[in-house]
């Protein structure tokens, strides 16, 4: 039987049902895993996800889009494709996507991480015969701290900022490290800003009944002292620009799990680093895997030819393949699978 | 071990260099263990204990330790960029049961030097086992050597004078030398009493920025004097108390690579001459090659020193019989030069030439000659400048020819390491000879962060096989590179070895039949 998905030049595409998952170039119909910019492009017909990240899709890809909703784990059809969602743990509405076809079951795992960070739902291994996992942080150097850990730090590096009477400037990326952040801030240090961008997809994510902290939106003014002690979560893209201006005495940090590495740290200039991540870390990966209980692996995003080799090692059959995804920390933390 | 982890963490959690000497300068303060602080100075300034463990053996003991198989490891390495950082992430997570101070660790790292390799092993898993992750990367780091963190020198000097209430010169004056924590004591060290310091230090070096348009436009021709710039190892050559020391501006001692020396004697003045150290034979200076055969050996033969003769080309004078002359005026330093080296003449010794010149025209056409006399362009003195500590603008200026430039084809990439962790950074270069290209150079530097990315990128989705951390790519890119000069080698493939190579420009616009031919290049040779 030939394979049910297979690897083209517009992305993961299944020929049995004629979907993509994730496609980079413009199709008649897209599954979503989730709903960063790397994943979800726009240009597509139509468009199946989670229910969950449809309202996020659609601010983001225009309200005009033809979307379709799925709860998680219900099943649709399409040419006798059995086709579900199932919770990744990696921002909210983000899921891997199962196929099963004649007995055949294939996941594709988008970007998952294993700890449960109270807002993208637990992930959930998905039996399967293939596996498409992703490896961006796929090399035994990365083992993540217990998420509390770093939350604490994050606060503690708040309030020493506020005793020096400097204001806090945390880069997270909009749609899921920074709702991640704003609701692990210790809300009686001080208040709290969050950059337009971040507080509209705030919004978005309250109407939809999320439980987003409170936050003030910076409005467009010049210098004012009402930021001193306060902490801003900002895009990536806005650290290190003439927006921050307006702040007066600042320190900026940002959260990754790329700050894990010095180096990585120092030339992305970074005074302060956290280690932090919504991608699975090295064991996270190894036993979301083995819990699949997948024989057949394709190993996408990051250090792919690596951690392909270690899983032949294990025991698997594993496979790098190459996508228009890079897994880099240059272009992740400009973009947002941070 | 935790105060320094911390100060190492705090000083790297600052780009700031005013924070920084402030946090240095408030560690001076408080700690109260002097050999803890002399260890920190010697380790900011690049002072490394020898190492006693073999990194290899560290690599093996790690990745066993972590369970995972020793080439994961050094793919993670190559990724990582620093060993000591590999070794503290990839080992199983511990918790901090022991409390050793900077000194304590230290010592018994070198009480490892005659140990059995299982003693060795036993307490390096004992020490992995009982430190927290922080800790682990600063044991690492003094158990492989090298403590580069982003923290200048001078910004060691700073704080100490800020902490001692010291001139920051007498400070930079005390920490010159081969000083070790092992043998000195702070009092020692920092005694800053006239005649008691140690009689082989050196001064300082004074060194120049190279001159731009304005500088040169700006020069009142009679208030400067100019000599050639060479190319040898800047030096100073002292002789006190009759006996005779020779530094490398590294702050290596290296009487014994240069015996020839020893025997210097200006009628039994005691002096300190900044210099350049040469390979001169028949009236004419060797090429930089030459000296390799020095710095590499532990015995210098007579047949060595027959084959390359040395010279020192004394460019000023810092100290006369005891007294440090350095606030003089150059004029008055170099009339002194002039006395005690010319009377005597010493064969050993070379009065650097000063150039005649009325303006910048003839200035011009001196530095066009450099190459002719085996110089690399001119140093340019001002004539009531003192002799300064460290890189300083104003009465000094180096004013170098322009490099080589060839074109060449980007044929091996490597990951960096450090701050260029993770991207690829070191290039192997070739050019044509007949239809083949041949490797010549290995250039690293002069590539921006944002094209070293692109580069990364087109390796990554270009690479045609991989050999450990290096990748062949596809034959595509062409890179104008600059260097200094071209020299004869049996050491390399190509037959010739460049000096200095840089990356001077992405060349998009050439294909590669456009780079040049190997012959191109040894046309250059002389």
């Amino acid at each position: 039987m030939a394979d049910l998905l297979v690897f083209t030049d517009k992305g993961i595409y299944c020929p049995q049902a004629d979907v993509y998952i994730d496609p980079w170039k413009p199709v008649n119909k897209a599954l979503i895993t989730h709903a960063h910019s790397d994943h979800a492009r726009s240009g597509h017909k139509e468009y199946l996800a989670t229910l969950d990240s449809v309202p996020v899709l659609k601010h983001r890809l225009g309200s005009f889009i033809k979307i379709q909703g799925l709860a998680y784990g219900e099943n649709i059809t399409i040419n006798q494709v059995q086709i579900s969602f199932h919770p990744a743990g990696h921002i909210i509405g983000s899921a891997q996507i199962r196929l099963a076809y004649k007995g055949e079951i294939w996941v594709a795992s988008g970007d998952y991480k294993v700890e449960n960070d109270g807002l993208s739902g637990q992930f959930q291994p998905v039996k399967c015969h293939s596996l498409i996992t992703e490896s961006t942080f796929g090399l035994p150097s990365f083992k993540w701290k217990p998420q509390e850990q770093v939350y604490q730090e994050i606060n503690d590096w708040w309030q020493i900022n506020k005793d020096l009477g400097r204001t806090s400037i945390i880069s997270a990326y909009s749609l899921g490290k920074a709702q991640r952040i704003l609701n692990n801030l210790n809300t009686d240090i001080g208040p709290i800003y969050a950059h337009a961008a971040i507080e509209n997809t705030n919004e978005v994510l309250r109407n939809q009944g999320f439980n987003i902290q409170a936050s003030a939106k910076i409005e467009n003014s010049g210098k004012s002292d009402k930021y001193k002690g306060a902490m801003i979560v900002a895009p990536p893209s806005a650290i290190g620009s003439a927006w921050t201006k307006k702040f007066g005495d600042y320190e900026e940090a940002i959260v990754s799990g790329w700050m894990n590495v010095r180096g990585i740290k120092r030339r992305r200039n970074a005074e302060r680093g956290f280690v932090l991540s919504d991608h699975a870390d090295w064991p996270g990966l190894n036993s979301a895997i083995k819990e699949t209980g997948a024989q057949q692996i394709f190993v996408t995003h990051g250090y792919t030819e690596i951690f392909a080799q270690w899983l032949c090692e294990q025991g698997y059959d594993a496979k790098a393949v190459k996508t228009a995804f890079t897994g880099d920390e240059e272009v992740d933390l400009n973009t947002e699978t941070v | 071990m935790k105060i320094f982890t911390n100060l190492i963490s705090e000083l790297s959690q600052t780009n700031s260099n005013l924070k920084k000497t402030n946090l240095l300068s408030n560690y001076f303060l408080q700690e109260t263990n002097e050999l803890n602080k002399l260890w920190v100075i010697a380790l900011l300034i690049g002072k490394k204990p020898p190492r006693t463990v073999n990194t290899t053996l560290l690599r093996q003991w790690c990745a066993e330790e972590a369970d995972i198989p020793l080439w994961l490891f050094e793919q993670n390495y190559h990724i990582v960029g620093d060993l000591a950082e590999t070794i503290a992430l990839i080992l199983p997570i511990s918790v901090s049961n022991y409390d050793l101070s900077l000194h304590e660790c230290i010592a018994l790292i070198q009480s490892l030097k005659n140990k059995t390799e299982p003693e060795k092993k036993e307490f390096v898993l004992d020490i992995w086992r009982n430190l927290d992750d922080g800790q682990i990367w600063i044991f690492n780091k003094l158990i492989t050597g090298g403590f580069r963190i982003g923290v200048s020198k001078n910004i060691v000097i700073q704080s100490l004078a800020q902490a001692m209430n010291v001139e920051k010169n007498a400070i930079a004056h005390h920490l010159m030398g081969d000083w070790s924590p092992h043998k000195t004591t702070w009092s020692t060290l920092f005694n800053f009493d006239q005649g008691s310091a140690d009689i082989s230090k050196p001064y300082p070096f004074y060194l120049a920025h190279a001159i731009s348009e304005n500088d040169l436009q700006s020069l009142v021709a009679e208030e400067w004097t100019a000599e050639w710039k060479w190319d040898g190892i800047r030096g100073q050559l002292i002789r006190r108390n009759g006996e005779i020391f020779l530094w490398s501006r590294g702050e290596e001692l290296i009487t014994d690579k240069f015996p020839e020396f020893e025997q210097v004697d200006l009628d039994g003045h005691d002096f300190v001459i900044d210099g350049e150290i040469i390979g001169w034979k028949d009236d004419k200076p060797l090429d930089f090659q030459s000296l390799q055969t020095r710095i590499g050996r532990k015995n210098i033969t007579k047949k060595i020193q027959n084959d390359t003769p040395v010279k020192i080309i004394a460019y000023d004078l810092l100290e006369l019989d005891n007294n440090d002359i350095r606030k003089l005026p150059f004029e008055e330093r170099r009339s002194l030069l002039e006395k005690i080296v010319t009377v005597n003449n010493h064969s050993m010794i070379i009065l650097s030439p000063q150039l005649d010149f009325k303006d910048s025209q003839t200035l011009f056409e001196w530095r066009a000659k450099s190459r002719e006399v085996g110089a690399e362009g001119l140093m340019l003195k001002k004539k009531n400048g003192a002799y300064h500590t460290g890189r300083k603008s104003g009465e000094m200026w180096k004013w170098k020819v322009n490099p080589y430039t060839i074109d060449a084809v980007l044929i091996y990439a490597q990951r960096g390491h450090g701050r260029r962790a993770s991207l690829f950074s070191d290039f192997t270069f070739a050019l044509w000879e007949g239809d083949k290209l041949m490797p010549f150079a290995k250039a690293y530097s002069g590539l921006t962060d944002e094209e070293m990315k692109e580069i990364t990128n087109f390796v990554k989705n270009n690479t045609i096989q991989t050999f450990g951390p290096v990748s062949s790519v596809k034959i595509e890119l062409v890179f104008e590179l600059a260097f200094e000069g071209v020299a004869l080698s049996s050491r390399h493939k190509a037959g010739v070895a460049v000096r200095f190579p840089r990356i001077l420009r992405w060349r998009k616009d050439k294909n590669v039949e456009e780079a040049n031919q190997l012959d191109d290049l040894k046309r250059l040779l002389k």
